[in-house]
């Protein structure tokens, strides 16, 4: 809500030398949000003037039309010649009073005005339009003074168009609807400098009368509780808006429209209550005020044709529906160029009912967002009469000595709270008087209550103790306090956020980090210690990546939760794989001139529950019993988090010490058993299995399995798709499961013999097809409880092993807990091992 | 060996004259000072102290002397052969000591060679801050709670006071789950773990909820659709808008240092009555000194106590929420927000090391 002081002032006595900033920070310290506060005087310099256009030139053959214009600025320029100006704008005519500023000026952004060649012409100097200005959004031409200003050419144009004022910005939060309204502002800044408050809304306003105004049926009290109205016959349709109107409107960035339209405006702007004008003679019979039916058309204001809803509130005539109620009128009884007779409309809406009908037909007009945040059902009849007296002093016309008003507005429930509830809340001792002082100077009618226990037990938010309870009515424009807490917040509002002392709470002992989350910061610190970089991508993905990913038809992968209003439009999905996002950052380090890069990310995927439909609805005014949540929630998609690494480059790069090593289908595997190290899972619960699985070279893919389920996949990504996403040749990945893994085991202690340990090297030549982990396993199933460690130092295959075979050397280390092993044990149990690969995978001892 | 019967050999006899015996001293001495490393000098060992050197020959023929002087002899002879000795081990304690440091000369390498060959892994910085911010609150007693991010509108607004039509639930930017009518939203704010928490478990409550969020905010310099909030929750018994103010102040020292301090400005949320947005001091700010805007905070709307099955007449609360993604950009200057979800390796390289 844009605002200018001077407006203000007609309703609080603000200090009259109040700095700007201070009154910034009393508006901070209510709780309005000041997005600018800005001293017009100070945002155009040089000179700013009133001029008379004198002639006007049309330039034809450029791309749209231009006018030279001269206009008299008087002595202003120093000659008292007519300043010879280019003009886009073409609202205007010769004997029209425009803003002018002149060469050397600035206008607001630091637009300096020169004399310079344009359009074949000269051009001194510019016309404003208020955008220019800096007074609004309006650009839809430049400025035409009214024929009230009584400034002359060559005047300083700044205290007629405002320019001398300085002009509030302020953001009001969706719960203080009055906030948007002079007369809500006032009242906030009359606490605040603690100075009188001239309420706008306390002027006399003569009641509905016997006889209505317009006859005026309400079929829904519920959507419309309160609907006023009153005519103002014999309106000069040629009356133009004062100027100090127009100008407030524009500094509010509202447009002016006509004289009946703007006091509209205005009185909305003044005292919060939105209103509507009528041309009364467009009106064909009675206005029914009622639910539209399904599919019934309506053509608003802005030239839509819109089709309502049985939920949508609309005024109607005999030829149906002319208003979209509270959010916009139609086209069929606007206020036109001739109109004479005008029917103001002051309501009461449901707001919930505005807030879905605006959001329904995207219309959030200023009445809408009013309605949405509340406006003071009590307003309405002295709002009717400031509009009539408005229009009856600059548009002429009577207003009727009839005044409609149906009234169905229900008076306000007290609200009880305890008087010490803010103390208790706050932490700050607040009197009750104090209490009650300012629960009053928001406007609440406050009465002693009886002592809560003998009244009212246990419904008024207290826990225990006998304490006075007040029986407190909220002012009608507040109908955002309806809760005790509500009144606690207006209390230490008002006191002062800034008394509220600082102490800490003191918790009861916890549980530090559950196993699940100390075990994904312990694998995102070993993959970051092994060299990876973590990245978190933004989990929005395309529906092609499934296929460049390669996944079959029915992979699991492929389901994905959509987004009805995606940022973009190609990429509506959430992923159900880290790989596809990651890959993506990936690209963009390569485009960037990394070459050797090894990233993970640890975060959620997403799979829908296929065909679990909508949740069960769920009120508020109770907890949801464990049954309804259960149901509720089993509608929420599986989100396990997910580790993924992906590697391309040199994993060890080369130097001045030598070559470097590129990354490959090891090293991802090797990560995932890392994380799996990490995650505290022992290895000999792992298991590496050869697999065929997308996206990953069906040669080159390892799956990892815990207690024999898979958990994930690592190696080579396929040839196809690392061309179909354009990554360099060999990009490797890994991804697993960390919701998948069994809980962190208690690991026996191992037992550190001192003794000696005895090695034996065995080269076994087995068959190509055998995996080297079986033949792992094999010798140590078969060496018993004397084998330490296995490992394989050596694979070879050749012409003199026979086609098809291989030899893989092991390091047997054997070692006892109790005593140096002899030659003997030690051969016996390589022989051991030897014999369990020979008898399960067909091993012989290379040589032998 | 000589033995007594030998032949008498009067030059041999000669060599026990102390003169020889000098002399053979300072032969052995000479050459020794003459040896220039290690190896030279062992090398005169055995010429003069082997079996074949003057020192030796002379000893064998005290043997052949006269009783009377063969201890005067041998006297002679040992002297000789202990300043040699002694020679020596003085010459090769200074060989092995000029050897030893002409190895380290020798061995002298470049240590400035860059010495990369295992390229720094990193966290992300937002991971180690929500990390140290979990730390921050684990220590003062609390758990670290979480939730999912497409969770149902239910818990994200309903239960949180912000009904269908109220114009707050427009302000939250959400991203709704296809199709229509799914009842499922990506979290627009931690506050939905607020509700799972208190739903799940009984007060005492003490939780910190770090993580994800979306809104449908287009990326520039300062908006992105996925940001990060931490959100703290308290349900106790007796919970004041000061226990609020002394733990906001406590996690502003943690984050800005020990002269930061909050100040609050009234606001509004739904899930909160009274509420209020809070800045932070940060002393170190990049551009000098300032207030920074912060989070949001509050005490829990008992509406939204009353939603979860916390009895309002029993227990208070408070809850607050900063975004993580914000208050990582004040404290360490970054001055665009894509650079934190872009992935480029020289960010996480440079700011998600340390702690």
């Amino acid at each position: 809500m844009r605002v200018s002081v001077s407006w203000l002032r007609e309703y609080v006595d603000l200090p009259a030398d109040l700095p700007t900033g201070d009154l910034e920070q009393a508006l901070v310290d209510l709780g309005i949000e000041v997005e600018s506060v800005v001293d017009l005087a100070e945002t155009v310099t040089g000179q700013l003037v009133v001029g008379e256009v004198r002639e006007i030139e049309e330039l034809t053959g450029f791309k749209k039309p231009i006018r030279f214009c001269r206009v008299d600025v008087g002595a202003a320029n120093g000659t008292g010649e007519p300043q010879e100006i280019v003009c886009g704008a073409r609202n205007f005519a010769p004997g029209d009073r425009v803003v002018v500023i002149l060469p050397g000026g600035v206008l607001p952004g630091g637009f300096a005005i020169g004399a310079r060649k344009t359009y074949g012409h000269n051009s001194a100097g510019m016309i404003c339009s208020a955008k220019e200005l800096g007074l609004g959004d309006d650009h839809s031409g430049i400025i035409v003074l009214g024929s009230d200003v009584t400034a002359k050419p060559g005047d300083d144009a700044r205290p007629v168009v405002g320019l001398d004022d300085v002009v509030l910005d302020l953001e009001i939060t969706p719960d203080r609807g009055y906030a948007l309204s002079l007369r809500g502002l006032a009242r906030e800044l009359s606490h605040a400098f603690d100075v009188p408050l001239r309420d706008p809304a306390l002027a006399p306003a003569p009641g509905g009368t016997e006889t209505p105004a317009y006859p005026v049926e309400v079929r829904d009290t519920v959507g419309c509780d309160r609907f006023t109205a009153r005519l103002v016959r014999g309106v000069d349709p040629t009356a133009p808006t004062p100027s100090w109107m127009q100008q407030r409107l524009v500094t509010a960035g509202i447009r002016s429209i006509s004289l009946p339209v703007d006091i509209t405006n205005y009185v909305m702007l003044e005292l919060g209550q939105p209103m509507h004008a009528f041309d009364a003679d467009r009106i064909a019979g009675p206005l029914v005020v009622r639910r539209a039916d399904a599919g019934e058309k309506l053509t608003t204001l802005d030239g839509v044709n819109r089709v309502l809803t049985g939920d949508d509130m609309v005024i109607c005539d005999d030829t149906g529906p002319i208003s979209l109620a509270a959010v916009m009128g139609g086209e069929t009884s606007e206020v036109v160029a001739g109109t004479t007779t005008v029917l103001f409309e002051a309501a009461h809406w449901d707001p919930a009912m505005v807030g879905r009908t605006a959001r329904r037909h995207k219309l959030f007009s200023e009445a809408a967002k009013r309605w949405e945040r509340g406006v003071d059902p009590a307003v309405a009849l002295v709002a009717l009469e400031r509009a009539v007296r408005l229009l009856a002093e600059h548009g002429g016309g009577t207003p009727s000595a009839e005044i409609l008003d149906i009234d169905h507005v229900r008076p306000r429930t007290p609200i009880s709270l305890p008087a010490d509830l803010p103390t208790r809340r706050v932490g700050v001792e607040y009197p009750p008087a104090r209490v009650v002082a300012l629960l009053e100077r928001v406007g609440c009618t406050v009465a002693q209550g009886a002592d809560r226990l003998s009244e009212d037990p246990g419904a008024v938010g207290v826990a225990s103790g006998v304490g006075t309870v007040l029986s407190v009515t909220p002012p009608t424009w507040r109908p955002d306090l309806t809760d005790p807490a509500d009144l606690v917040e207006e209390v230490v509002r008002l006191d002062g956020y800034d008394r509220v002392p600082s102490v800490l709470p003191t918790a009861p002992p916890g549980r530090g980090l559950t196993p699940r989350q100390r075990r994904r910061r312990a694998v995102a610190g070993s993959l970051a210690e092994r060299g990876y970089v973590e990245v978190l991508a933004h989990p929005f993905v395309s529906p092609e990546l499934a296929d460049q990913l390669g996944l079959p038809a029915d992979d699991p992968r492929r389901p994905a939760v959509r987004l009805a209003n995606p940022l973009s439009e190609e990429e509506p999905l959430l992923r159900t794989t880290l790989l596809g996002p990651l890959l993506g950052i990936l690209k963009r380090n390569l485009g960037r001139g990394h070459r050797d890069l090894a990233l993970y990310e640890i975060g959620a995927v997403f799979h829908p529950r296929l065909g679990a439909g909508s949740p069960p609805a769920m009120g508020v005014d109770r907890r949801p019993t464990d049954e309804e949540f259960a149901a509720a929630d089993a509608v929420v998609p599986a989100q396990p988090v997910h580790v993924a690494v992906v590697l391309s480059g040199d994993l060890d790069p080369a130097g001045w010490w030598g070559a470097g090593r590129p990354a490959g289908w090891a090293d991802a595997i090797e990560a995932a058993r890392d994380v799996l190290a990490a995650a505290g899972i022992p290895d000999e619960r792992v298991e590496v299995r050869a697999a065929e699985y997308a996206p990953w070279h069906p040669g080159r893919c390892a799956e990892l399995r815990v207690d024999g389920s898979v958990v994930g996949h690592a190696g080579e990504l396929h040839p196809v798709v690392v061309a179909a996403l354009e990554l360099p040749r060999r990009t490797s990945a890994m991804e697993l499961n960390l919701d998948t893994l069994p809980p962190t085991p208690v690991t026996p202690a191992p037992t550190v013999s001192g003794f000696p340990p005895a090695l034996i090297d065995v080269a076994l030549v087995v068959d190509e097809s055998v995996p080297a982990e079986q033949v792992r396993r094999a010798l140590e199933a078969g060496a018993g409880e004397l084998l330490e460690d296995v490992r394989l130092f050596d694979v070879y295959s050749g012409a003199q092993l026979g086609a098809g075979r291989r030899s893989l050397a092991y390091k047997l280390t054997f070692r006892a807990p109790d005593r140096t092993l002899t030659v003997e044990e030690a051969v016996a149990a390589r022989d051991a091992a030897v014999a369990v690969a020979a008898e399960r995978l067909g091993a012989t001892l290379r040589g032998a | 060996m000589s033995y007594r019967n030998d032949p008498y050999d009067p030059k041999q006899v000669a060599l026990l004259d102390p003169a020889a015996l000098a002399e053979a001293v300072a032969d052995a001495t000479k050459a020794f000072e003459a040896a220039a490393d290690p190896d030279a000098l062992t090398a005169l060992r055995s010429v003069h102290l082997g079996d074949r050197s003057p020192v030796s020959l002379a000893r064998r023929e005290i043997g052949a002397l006269p009783p009377a002087a063969k201890s005067d002899a041998g006297k002679r002879v040992n002297e000789a052969r202990r300043a040699i000795e002694s020679a020596y081990a003085e010459r090769a304690e200074v060989v092995e000591r000029e050897q030893a440091e002409r190895v380290l000369v020798e061995e002298r390498v470049d240590v400035t060679l860059p010495y990369d060959r295992r390229p720094r892994g990193a966290r992300h910085p937002l991971s180690t801050l929500m990390e140290s911010i979990s730390d921050l609150f684990v220590g003062m007693g609390y758990e670290v709670a979480e939730g999912p991010e497409v969770d149902l509108e239910w818990v994200n607004f309903d239960a949180l006071n912000i009904p269908a039509d109220h114009p707050a639930r427009g302000l939250m930017d959400t991203f709704h789950i296809a199709p229509e009518g799914s009842g499922l939203v990506l979290r627009t704010h931690t506050s939905t773990v607020q509700t799972r928490t208190m739903l799940s478990r009984k007060p005492p409550i003490y939780v910190i909820v770090p993580g994800r969020v979306y809104r449908t905010d287009e990326i520039d310099a300062t908006h992105s659709p996925v940001f990060h909030q931490a959100e703290g929750l308290v349900v106790d018994k007796g919970i004041t808008m000061a226990h609020l103010r002394g733990t906001l102040d406590h996690f502003a020292r943690a984050m800005f240092g020990p002269e930061a301090k909050t100040r609050w400005r009234p606001h509004y949320f739904p899930f909160t009555e009274p509420s209020a947005e809070f800045d932070v001091w940060f002393p170190e700010h990049r551009d000098g000194p300032q207030w920074v805007e912060w989070g949001g905070c509050g005490m829990v709307n008992p509406r939204v106590l009353r939603a979860c099955g916390v009895d309002p007449e029993v227990y208070s609360g408070f809850a607050f929420g900063m975004g993580i993604d914000r208050t990582l950009m004040v404290r360490h200057g970054v001055s665009d927000i894509r650079h934190l979800f872009e992935g480029d390796v020289r960010f996480s390289r440079a700011l998600g090391t340390g702690a």
